[in-house]
């Protein structure tokens, strides 16, 4: 089918009204990611340096044990905190969807941990698990004298306080994603199901929940990215402590960014992470080109 | 109405500050981070003092030292630069100087003296290759010893530990007495002033300046750097497990109400214990170390000049330069800071007994120790940090602690 002269000018004016955003991706995203590349292999510290020195940064990074640490704990992080999100945020959905009462309430109530900054609940749940302060200290008050929930002091289980913290954060956005979704699953469905005596959770497990992959599909990509940038959490609650124990690569790449003065070391943490991400995302995007070109062909 | 009322307002205020404007010397633009109640009072001397003196001071207050410099060095990189920038007596803008963007301060030392008047660790920070490119405005002491009387007098401790072995006793006091014996907040940098207090008090000035300074990776298997390692460690038994990740102010606030015995903190604390109405000596009492010869260390800021060839800038910064360092000036500033002056010739009769004694201890070159930041650079230092927050928080060997610490001093 060829296009009609009309059509082609209407394409004309989208790309020049699309420029100035092509303008920006070409020079303040590529442009500098590019930079922090060359910067990564010089020497640079304070100041951007010429030079180049190979990956001698990339083998500094690689034996540092705070980098590697950094990366466990992210990945870590990233597994639990996506599924706990997906999980919660699904059960939530499906609750509110139940046509419960009061639900505009609700719907405010799970989402509104979202809408608030992280440095400032961060220092809330810090207050509420610190030991001497919060949970611990209140049952312990009630008479339960040798309770202990000091999990945000423990080497070994830091880390999950951010989890359940950042969980607690945007499960409520996956629930407003998901509830979308199921709106707009057709009550035909339902009928017919509940015809043929299928139970609702098998409604819901075999047929709802495939349906709702596009949802799903948003639902991890935002919270992929959170994972990836994860950072305010971390500050807020424990600055990294104790010691090294919750330390993330967002940390460690603004720590010698700025405080430590060293561009070149932390422009290599950033490259790694950058690499990490495309490797992640590139078989993904892959299969759904491919599946888009298979798509166009059948409608060919 | 209400907007229009508004728009007014803007109108005539915009109107009178460029009468200001008009009406003033020497434009003067500083970035600095002081921002907190203190703080903001101090530079405030500073701001009045220089436009007392003709000038016209513009204030560039940038929270968080690591904001500041970054915004600075943003600055002097992109070819605007401020008039001067806030920095920390130490390493982090000798980057700055080796780009050869700052200008240096060689008139004002000259007139003033400075080879004579300051203290040897400061001049080896801000003098490179005989040049002065920084105008020090105070001496912080990072590592004092705050203690709470109170808690002094319920566990019964008579008198000031003057040995190591005597404050481990103290400690040993406050912890029968139900009291936290030492308030620490469990934040790295917070971490690693104590160690470096350890390092002087334990292993010695010598001990201590060849790990810093001659950054030898050797000194670790010493028999003294084992018991400074040892020591350090001691020290966790006596902290309390909400300690991780608390704030120092916080901290301070465990001894300003008994909870805590002693602190260990610089002396911008005092700040905390003024805003208490609690005063040195009756309520809370300080100790730079064990003895009357125990090492002092010497912190600080700086301020520094970007390099410019506005003559206008020029003479606003050597207006600067000698403003902040005039007597009055840094006894005012300072007594507001809760530092010391950076030079010893002032009149210290409306100081506290902490910071007189501070004066009086300065004036003994043999006590005077630079912190780490002056001898390593930031880097580095924030490798030595890392490793000796894992060796506060995890239960590391002392060989394995020294080994790490032997690989972070040759980063």
């Amino acid at each position: 089918m060829n296009a009609s002269p009309r059509r082609r000018r209407h394409q004309w004016v989208v790309y020049v009204a699309l420029l100035p955003m092509f303008v920006t991706v070409l020079f303040a995203y590529l442009g500098t990611v590019l930079w922090s590349v060359r910067i990564s292999l010089s020497s640079s510290r304070t100041f951007p340096a010429d030079d180049f020195v190979g990956l001698s940064q990339y083998a500094r990074l690689f034996n540092t044990e705070r980098w590697l640490l950094s990366l466990h704990n992210v990945v870590l992080f990233g597994v639990l905190f996506i599924a706990a999100c997906l999980v919660l945020g699904f059960l939530l959905a499906v609750f509110i969807d139940q046509k419960v009462r009061a639900e505009d309430i609700l719907r405010t109530v799970f989402l509104y941990p979202f809408a608030m900054s992280f440095v400032a609940t961060g220092l809330v749940w810090q207050w509420v698990l610190n030991p001497q302060l919060g949970i611990q200290a209140t049952v312990r008050r009630f008479g339960f004298e040798d309770f202990a929930f000091n999990w945000i002091v423990d080497q070994d289980k830091v880390m999950y306080t951010i989890v359940v913290a950042a969980v607690w954060q945007a499960s409520g956005l996956v629930m407003a994603l998901m509830l979308a979704g199921l709106r707009g699953i057709d009550e035909e469905i339902w009928k017919a199901a509940r015809i043929d005596g299928i139970p609702r959770w098998r409604v819901y497990f075999s047929i709802v929940l495939p349906m709702l992959g596009p949802s799903v599909a948003t639902a991890f990509v935002l919270l992929a990215v959170a994972v990836v940038k994860l950072f305010d959490a971390v500050v807020a609650m424990t600055q990294g402590g104790p010691g090294i124990a919750s330390e993330v690569p967002a940390k460690f790449i603004m720590d010698y960014l700025f405080g430590r003065a060293n561009i070149g070391l932390a422009s290599a943490a950033s490259t790694v992470m950058l690499l990490t991400v495309l490797a992640l995302l590139a078989p993904w995007l892959h299969s759904r080109s491919r599946r888009a070109r298979a798509a166009g062909r059948a409608a060919q | 109405m209400f907007k229009v009322k508004r728009m007014v307002l803007c109108v005539v205020a915009a109107a009178c500050a460029s009468t200001a404007v008009q009406a003033a010397g020497i434009k003067a633009e500083v970035i600095h981070w002081w921002t907190s109640g203190g703080e903001s009072a101090a530079i405030k001397e500073f701001a009045t003092a220089y436009n007392a003196a003709g000038g016209e001071w513009v204030d560039s207050a940038v929270a968080g030292g690591d904001n500041a410099r970054a915004a600075a060095i943003n600055r002097i990189v992109g070819g605007t630069p401020p008039t001067a920038a806030q920095f920390n007596t130490s390493k982090q803008f000798h980057d700055v100087i080796k780009e050869g963007k700052l200008n240096n301060v060689d008139d004002v030392a000259a007139k003033e003296g400075w080879d004579k008047l300051l203290a040897a660790p400061i001049i080896d920070s801000i003098k490179i290759d005989g040049h002065y490119y920084a105008v020090p405005v105070n001496i912080h002491m990072p590592a004092w010893f705050w203690y709470s009387k109170a808690a002094f007098k319920k566990a019964g401790i008579a008198a000031e530990p003057k040995t190591i072995d005597e404050f481990f006793a103290a400690l040993d006091k406050l912890k029968a007495a139900g009291v936290v014996p030492l308030a620490l907040g469990g934040q790295p940098w917070q971490e690693s002033l104590t160690f470096a207090a350890v390092l002087a008090h334990v292993g010695g000035p010598d001990v201590y300046l060849k790990y810093f300074k001659d950054r030898d990776a050797n000194v670790v298997n010493s028999a003294e750097f084992k018991k400074v390692l040892a020591t350090f460690k001691r020290l966790h038994d006596y902290v309390d497990p909400g300690s991780p990740g608390r704030n120092w102010n916080d901290a301070t606030a465990m001894v300003i109400t008994g909870k805590a015995g002693v602190q260990i903190m610089g002396d911008w604390a005092k700040g905390e214990f003024a805003a208490a109405d609690q005063s040195a000596g009756k309520d809370f009492g300080c100790f730079p170390g064990f003895g009357a010869h125990s090492p002092y260390i010497i912190a600080g800021d700086v301020f520094v000049f970007p390099k410019t060839s506005d003559p206008e800038a020029l003479k606003a910064q050597k207006l600067l330069a000698t403003t902040m360092t005039s007597p009055a000036v840094q006894v005012r500033f300072n007594n507001k800071k809760g530092s010391i002056p950076m030079r010893t010739d002032v009149d210290t009769s409306s100081m506290d007994i902490c910071a007189q004694e501070g004066i009086k201890i300065m004036k003994d070159k043999s006590r005077q120790l630079p912190n780490p930041e002056m001898l390593i650079s930031p880097d580095t230092n924030g490798a030595v940090t890392d490793a000796v927050t894992k060796i506060w928080n995890n239960n590391q060997s002392v060989e394995d602690a020294a080994k790490a610490l032997a690989a972070a001093i040759k980063t």
